[in-house]
């Protein structure tokens, strides 16, 4: 009895050494209503490198889970309430405020499922907040915002909050594939002294434990995503620049050419997902 | 004054043995990726390759690798392979090799290379995200690697 009791421990002690591999089976349902899409068939263009698709949250522990499912527990929805007052405050030259020309924000569902997005006029892709600067300094006659910084990131998480529960459906071909396909060069090159790609750790790895966390595909379907670790809204360049800086690299900046293809390719690898931003992550 | 200039002998002495260390640009690799001589040309020391092993800032090898010996510290990865009987499935040569550049045994190996500075893609300033100013120096020092594979070497 005794024995078999110091087994049990010994068990219980080397948990951490492996912990739970892979990803839970758990349903995520925002405030009782919003049946969200958390895994599902990888997009065509993917069906090489996986058969299936998942959003971070899988990974995540059943009480950072437990967060992204109320709003009132999400602390990223604070944020989210922050824009819902910026979009209506008129600011620049042209005195217009964001809901003088798109009316009220739930008319905006379905945007962020799109973005990036391939601009005509600007002959080049964008990303929401890109376009967001664009109606700023075009239109508004206002100040650009800093990329992935404060009023941006909020406003950010509150277009993409309308929108949860919709597919991530970013278009690849077309006038976007130049950029769509620097964007999958940059995801498959190893960089830095350590020598990492995207694809070392969230395509070769994903379900695995390195260290204490637990790497997911690296999806950005919930971005932005509200860190545990920094108790903030992050956007998804910064959270690049973040695992590229722990290759041992040179990093690229937030909005560079280079982040707005990787945030294409990234986010086309999660088409079919739903939209899930503002999540909440450790 | 003799003494002071025999101490310098010995002094000097002393730096050409570092001096002697092989260098990570002149590693001589045999075919099947292992390396044969000592990095340092001095004995490794297991007790300092399990610091070294078990050391965020060092090795860090649990990070993606378990074993067994090291559990005193928590969370050990499952990105490589299981390194309990490391020392029975390798011999020292091979060892040795795989820490300083694994890539010349696994091509496409995960595993980053300990004692490697050239050819590398955009490398940065240890992890400040800024370019490298000038050489990098490896992961690992010559000494390191050594004291690491003679730990591996009593994972039986």
């Amino acid at each position: 009895m005794k024995y078999k009791a110091i087994t049990a421990i010994a068990a219980l002690l080397a948990l951490p050494m492996s912990a739970q591999a892979g990803p839970d089976d758990d349903k995520l349902v925002i405030n009782g209503e919003i049946e969200m899409v958390t895994k599902t068939a990888a997009p065509a263009h993917l069906q090489d490198a996986m058969d299936e698709v998942m959003s971070g949250w899988h990974f995540r522990s059943d009480e950072t889970q437990a967060m992204e499912a109320d709003d009132f527990d999400n602390p990223g929805m604070v944020f989210v309430e922050k824009a819902l007052g910026a979009w209506e405050t008129a600011e620049g030259s042209e005195g217009k405020s964001c809901a003088d020309c798109h009316g009220a924000v739930e008319d905006m569902a379905g945007v962020k499922a799109t973005y990036p997005k391939w601009n005509e006029e600007a002959g080049g892709v964008r990303t929401l907040q890109m376009q967001m600067n664009a109606c700023r300094t075009e239109r508004m006659g206002a100040e650009a915002w800093k990329y992935d910084a404060g009023a941006a990131i909020e406003m950010e998480a509150m277009l993409s909050s309308v929108s949860r529960g919709m597919p991530v459906n970013v278009a690849i071909d077309g006038p976007a594939q130049a950029t769509w396909e620097k964007g999958k060069e940059l995801y498959y090159t190893r960089t830095g002294q350590l020598d990492l790609s995207c694809a070392s750790c969230h395509e070769e790895n994903y379900g695995n434990m390195i260290r204490a966390d637990h790497l997911s595909q690296g999806q950005i379907n919930g971005f932005p995503t509200y860190r545990l670790k920094n108790a903030k809204l992050n956007g998804v360049h910064s959270r690049f620049k973040g695992c590229i800086r722990d290759t041992r690299a040179e990093t690229y900046s937030p909005g560079s050419d280079e982040f707005v293809a990787l945030e294409l390719y990234v986010t086309s690898r999660g088409n079919g997902l739903s939209v899930e931003g503002p999540s909440v992550r450790n | 004054m003799k003494l002071t200039s025999l101490t310098l002998a010995v002094a000097m002495f002393g730096g050409a043995a570092v001096a002697a260390e092989v260098g990570p640009r002149e590693v001589q690799f045999n075919e099947d990726g292992g390396v044969e001589a000592s990095l340092s040309g001095m004995p490794g020391d297991p007790a300092k390759g399990a610091v070294v092993m078990a050391t965020k800032s060092m090795g860090n090898c649990v990070a993606c690798h378990a074993v067994t010996a090291l559990s005193d510290t928590p969370f050990h990865g499952e990105v490589g392979p299981e390194l309990d009987g490391a020392g029975d499935r390798w011999d020292e040569a091979a060892l040795r090799g795989l820490l300083v550049n694994p890539k010349m045994m696994f091509e496409g190996t995960v595993m980053p290379a300990f004692y490697v500075i050239d050819g590398f893609t955009r490398p940065g300033d240890a992890y400040t995200g800024k370019a490298a100013q000038g050489d990098l120096d490896p992961l690992l020092s010559a000494q390191d690697i050594e004291d690491v594979v003679a730990f591996l070497m009593t994972l039986k």
